[in-house]
This record gives structure tokens, sequence and C-alpha cells, in this order.
């Protein structure tokens, strides 16, 4: 016990020891993230007017963010499964990363559901005994279950191995490998229950359909690893831990096989909207060619497209086995699918609304300045683990037998100064 | 990760971090603090504006509608009109009005006599006290009223924001759309709080203070019937009818969503819908369907019946139908 309140001090203290370019990493984050909370205080007291949002739209960006990001954190199981259930040793260098990438996004989830409330202030109300669950019958209900469930599986599992690493220890397997296979069809869950939230809408006919949740997860598995792939390299780059290439080039495949299925379910879907259009395929209609003359999403779908495309190109051929042009297939595939995902997803939801009147959205300022609030702390969130994290995985923050002893010593530096 | 192994010290020797606090870094330290609380304190200014009594304790621990015994309901009831008396200079008389044992309420709309002059939705506006810029602003009205081409039953086609000098237009013909009350409602099933239910005579209803604001119904709804206030209720003094009740007509805060509550406040004592009292032609029947001698009752046995969206599955309370 307190063995670990010292372990806990050592990382407060290590939290605020960094290079110059870490603080003003830092330090440009927090400015974001203020700006996004001052954004979200004025919608707090303003009400929800500050947004684009409509009687007609009233789902829009950060519910769409929401449905992305619970992608990219159900995604940190395509490192998980190459690790634990296939052995693959090189897995096991990232693997925590993809955890506490999956736990970072996760907060940023909730606080995208946070600030879409119109009573933020009543959410209790979710929470027995304080409020009623409406379970089994509401999805919502559901997914905060998931979602919490799998903020908590993986907050347990890196923190527990990394804290078995601080202390040299080898972690025992019954406290982490059950939760490891639990996380695994987790993962899977928290993607498909988020689908189940639109599918399960039957008055919504963009959304009542049964491929959503399999497109859900083929592009999950696309964009969550073209973001590790990234932010592997700049851990490998700005931090003294090494990565191989090779975790690289099996999320490198993994994001192949995800985009070609991805692709392929996407073709199936407008084949099946404008082969023969029935008066559902309106919302397609308006996604992808524009509705009496309202043509908003026109441009971001066929960008969106074209984004994907490029990435598939690139990861099907070899080009992509050159650092230089996997990363570029990661940064469009991540666009495409955010673009796709988010907004090509909800707003047509509710374009025509289902008494047939076509209501545009548009984001505005303040509403895009909380969604960049809620990225900038999620990368806030990140940075700082990984800044925990790669000393104790390195090795060079790791406990000392003085330690116990040298507690009070620390302590009272602390109240001399 | 299984083996820590002995690795080389490549990283910067970390005992840096831990050397003892020196004068120098515990003041470095408070600027930062410093400067982080004052970032802090100006990201939440807005807060200050928050009005008084906008969040209130006593709010903030109110249990459920139906959790609620006879005395808090009516301390809840006495609070909420002195806020409106404060807010909006009228003082209401909020009541709690219950379901009478043995009615389940029905609506039926003849397509062939409706105008589709607006009358209704003007009404539903000064019965239920929803917010509107102007007075002639309907949007938040719980009617919206369909233009539609004659020869065809295609919403898709249908125009809200019809103008011309006269209704009727000679080929068109108009379709008034509001809550359905449906048995099977879609709205209720999803919300996660059960803001929203089906009360014993069928009626849909929210409790405002317990609704959470995530609009998850206004997604699920397959008739476009709720409303959401994206701010706080614009309403003169002179606009507000006084005559309310918790679950329907009583001013609503905003963040909450709001729906067509067949004017239970009227109704469930025996008065018949605004809208249907003011519509000119007569297209409106509203009653009792445990009644086999209403006239809700004798439409349903007898004329050419309509539901809208049938496919659904979700089963209104509400039907159109067509008769000279
Ligand atoms: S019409 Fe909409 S709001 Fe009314 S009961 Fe049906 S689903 Fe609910
Ligand atoms: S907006 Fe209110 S009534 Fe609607 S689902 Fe959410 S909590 Fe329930």
């Amino acid at each position: 016990m307190k063995e670990y309140l010292v372990f806990l001090y050592r990382v407060a203290r290590l939290s605020f020891y960094g290079s110059a370019r870490f603080y003003a990493w830092m330090g440009f984050l927090t400015v974001l993230v203020l700006l996004g909370l001052h954004a979200w205080a004025r919608q707090f007291v303003e009400g929800l007017q500050v947004t684009g949002l409509t009687n007609q739209v009233s789902w829009g960006a950060y519910i769409a963010n929401f449905t992305f990001l619970v992608g990219v954190a159900a995604a940190a199981v395509m490192l998980v499964i190459p690790a634990y259930v296939y052995r693959q040793e090189h897995m096991h260098e990232v693997v925590v990363f993809g955890e506490l990438m999956a736990i970072a996004v996760i907060v940023m989830c909730l606080c995208f559901v946070m600030v879409d409330l119109g009573h933020p202030e009543r959410f209790h109300h979710m929470i027995p005994p304080f409020g009623i669950f409406n379970f089994p019958g509401s999805i919502l209900s559901w997914d905060v279950i998931v979602l919490n469930g799998y903020l908590l599986l993986n907050l347990h599992i890196a923190g527990y191995l990394l804290y078995c690493r601080y202390r040299g220890r080898k972690p025992a397997r019954p406290f982490y490998i059950p939760f490891v296979f639990i996380s695994i069809a987790w993962a899977i869950s928290i993607h498909t229950v988020t689908a189940f939230l639109y599918v399960g809408l039957a008055g919504r006919s963009y959304w009542h359909h049964p491929l959503v949740p399999s497109r859900f997860l083929a592009s999950a598995f696309v964009a969550g690893p073209a973001l590790m792939i990234l932010t592997f390299q700049i851990i490998r780059r700005v931090t003294e831990y090494f990565i191989g290439d090779k975790p690289l080039y099996t999320l490198r495949m993994i994001m192949t096989v995800a985009m070609i299925i991805n692709m392929f379910l996407l073709g199936c879907e407008l084949f099946t909207e404008f082969y023969f259009p029935t008066q559902h395929a309106a919302a397609a209609q308006y996604l992808y060619f524009g509705l009496h003359g309202h043509r908003g999403l026109v441009p971001w779908i066929w960008t969106a497209i074209a984004l994907d495309t490029v990435g598939l190109l690139l990861l099907i051929t070899p080009a992509s086995r050159r650092i230089g042009w996997l990363n570029l297939a990661c940064v469009t595939c991540f666009m495409g699918i955010w673009i796709e995902k988010g907004m090509g997803l909800i707003v047509p939801g509710f374009v025509p609304t289902p008494l047939g009147q076509v209501v545009e959205y548009l984001p505005t300022w303040n509403e895009t300045l909380v969604c960049v609030g809620i990225w900038a702390l999620g990368a806030l969130l990140y940075s700082w683990m990984l800044h925990v994290a790669v000393p104790i995985m390195n090795g060079s923050l790791r406990a000392r037998p003085a330690d116990a002893a040298s507690l009070p010593g620390d302590a009272a530096s602390v109240a001399a100064a | 990760m299984n083996d820590p192994g002995p690795t080389p010290a490549t990283a910067r020797s970390l005992e840096e971090v831990y050397r003892p606090i020196t004068r120098r870094t515990f003041l470095k330290g408070a600027a930062a603090s410093l400067v982080g609380m004052t970032g802090l304190m100006a990201a939440l200014r807005p807060l200050l504006e928050l009005e008084r009594g906008e969040i209130t304790v006593d709010e903030l621990l109110q249990r459920h509608y139906r959790e609620l015994t006879p005395q808090e309901l009516e301390r809840i009831l006495r609070a909420l009109e002195e806020k409106t008396a404060r807010e909006y200079g009228v003082r209401p008389h909020i009541r709690d009005i219950r379901p009478q044992p043995g009615v389940e309420f029905a609506y039926a709309l003849n397509l062939t006599r409706c105008i589709g002059c607006r009358k209704c939705a003007h009404a539903c506006l000064r019965e239920n006290n929803q917010s509107r810029e102007t007075p002639d602003d309907i949007e938040m009205s719980y009617i919206r009223v369909l233009e539609l081409q004659k020869g065809a039953i295609n919403l898709e086609t249908s125009n809200l924001y019809y103008d011309p000098e006269r209704v009727p237009q000679p080929d068109k013909y108009y379709m008034p759309v509001q809550c359905q009350q449906c048995r099977q409602s879609p709205c209720t099933k999803v919300c996660p709080v059960q803001a929203t239910w089906q009360e014993a005579d069928g009626i849909v209803v929210v409790d405002y203070n317990w609704c959470i604001g995530c609009r998850y119904c206004m997604a699920a709804c397959p008739y476009d019937a709720r409303r959401f206030n994206y701010k706080k209720p614009t309403l003169p003094p002179e606009a507000v009818n006084p005559n309310q009740s918790y679950l329907s007509n009583r001013i609503r805060p905003k963040g909450v969503v709001e729906k067509c509550t067949f004017c239970l406040h009227r109704t469930r004592e025996g008065r018949y819908p605004a809208c249907l009292e003011v519509c000119p032609t007569g297209a409106r029947v509203f009653g009792n369907l445990l009644d086999p001698d209403s006239e809700i009752s004798y439409v349903l046995r007898n004329k050419r019946v309509y539901i809208l969206k049938e496919e659904v599955g979700t089963l209104p309370r509400f039907y159109y139908f067509f008769e000279k």
C-alpha cells in the first residue's frame, strides 16, 4: 500500500517535470481546452441555441464526433488481439499505449455526450439510485454501461501492467488475462451498441439498416489503427522508447483488410440506395447529390470518398510499405472516415425530416470550439499518460527498494519549501 | 512487456525529478498555478450570467414525477408558479391533473374537410405557452400542417412553408400532423431516464423537470412531433395562458423536450383540445375510444381510415379519414 502511494507521488511529480517542448505542448493544449470550456460555459448559460441544431436536425457535430470516437476507442482491440490471442511479441511493445489511447478516447466520448445534453446538471438522473435507468429499453442506457465498463477495464489493465512494470514484478496472469479477454468482447460491444443507437430507430430509414453496425466496426478498425500508426511514430521520435516498424506493419495489414471491407459495404449500400431508389433513398440522395436544391453535405461526402479511395489505393499497393506513404494513407483514411461516419452518418438521418422537409445544419463557431476543446482534452490526457508511461516502460522510472523509506523525506522537503 | 529485464539507463536520469523542491521551483510552480487558475476562471466566466433561480437545489434533488408524494408535488407546483411569476410577469395556476379511469383518448382528422388554414397550429401556441419570436412564429407549435399534391400521399414532396393568397389551393390538400400518441411509442422506449411515458389514458407526456435534454426521443419519433427548447422560451406576458398543468402546458425550462399532450389539462376535464375547438371546418374529431357511443368510435367503425406511416408499427391513436 505504501509502495503504491510512493508510486502515485512519483507519478504526480513526474507529471510536472519535462522539457520546454513538453511544457509548450501541454500549455498549448491547455489553452485549447480552456477555450472549449469557455464555449461550453456559454452554451450552458444560453442553451443549445448557440449551436446550429434545430428541431429538425436535433443532433449534430457533438454526436457525430462521439460516434466516430467510440470506434477509435474500440480499435484498441486491434493491438490486444494480436498481442494476447496470437501472442505476437512485437505487439507487446505497444499494447499498453493502445489501451491508454482507449482511455483518453472514451473520456472524450463521455464529454461529447455531456456537452450534447440540454441539462447536464441532471446527469445523475441516469444513475440509480439517484435516477432511473431505462434498462433494457433504452439503447442509450446500454451505451452508458458499456462505455463506462470499457473505461474501467482499460484503466485496470493498463494501470495494473504499468504498476507491475514499475515494481519490476511479473504481472500475475489471473489479475489481467481474464480482463483482457473480456475487454476484447467489450470493445466490439461498445461500437455495436453505439450503432444500435441509430439502427434501432425504425422511423429513420437512413439508419434503420442492418449494415450499419458492420460498417461501424470496419471503419473503426481503419481509423483506430491509422491514429495508432501515427502516434506510435511520434512516441518513438520524441520519447526515449523504442518502437520498431513491425507493430506498424501489423497495424497496416489490419487497416488494409478493414478498409477493403468498409469500401465493399459502402458499395453495397450505394447499390441498394441508388439502383432502384425508393422514397427511403431521399437521405442518401441528399447526402451524395443534394435534395431539392440543398447540397450542404455533397462536397463533404465526396471529399470523404476521395480520401477513402486514396487511402485504400495506397494501402493495397506496395507503396505503403514505405513509412512516408503509409503515413499519408493513415491521414487520408482517418480524415475520410471522420467525415463519412460523423457528419455523413448523423446529419442525413435527419434530412429530410420524417415529414419531408429539408433543413440543413452547419455547426456554429461556439459548437466547433467545444469540439476542439474536447479533442484537445483527449490529446492532453493521452500526452500526460504517455509522459508517465514511457519512463515506466523503458525502465527509467521504477521502484527503488529505498522508496518506502524515502517518502517521509520527500514529504518533509515539500513542507520545508 | 512481460519481462522488464535490465534496461540500460537510456533515459535522462529521472532522479532529477525528485530533487527536493527549492524556493525557485516552488515559485515557478506557484506562478504557473496562478496563470492556470486565472485561465480557468476566465473560461468559466459565462457561468456568472446564470439567472438567479435557474438551477435550484430543490430542482436538483427533485425526484421523478411518478415518485412524488402529493405533498411534494404541491410544493413543487407552488414553486413553479412563483418562478413563472418572477420570470414572465404573470402568476399562473399550475395543477396536476390525473387521467380518468375508463378513458383512452383518440383523435381523428378529416382530410377531405381540412383547408390548411393553420388555425389549429396557432390555437396550439396560445393554449400551450410555446416560445415564439413573433406572434405568428409557429415553429414551436405542436401541429405541423403539410401541403400535399393531390393524387398521392407523398410526404417527401410536401410543403410545410406554403403561403398562398388563399387556402385551399385547388390542386392541393392539407394534412396537419401532431403527436400521434403511439401505442408502441418509440420516443418513450428510447428515453434513457424515463422522462417521457404513456399515461393510463394513452397520452404521452414529458416530465420537464426530469428530462436531461438528450433529444434521443426526437430522433426516434417518426412524426416530427417533438420540439426542443434550445433557449429559454420567449413569451410576452399578454401571451401567457395562466391556466396550466405540470405535465402539459406550463412554461417549459430551456433544454427540455416538449410535445402535444392532447391538451390534457382540458380533455381530462371533459373539454375539447384547443385545436379542435378552433377548427372552422369541423375536420377534427376527438373522444374516448373505450366508449362505443363516442364520435371517435363511430368514425373508426364507419369511415375510410388512414394511418400515417402504418409500416413503422407505432400503432397511433391518431387517425386520418376521408369524407365529404
Ligand atoms: S408521435 Fe412521436 S412523440 Fe408522439 S407518441 Fe409517437 S413517437 Fe412519441
Ligand atoms: S430529451 Fe428528455 S424526454 Fe427525450 S429522450 Fe432525452 S431525457 Fe428523455
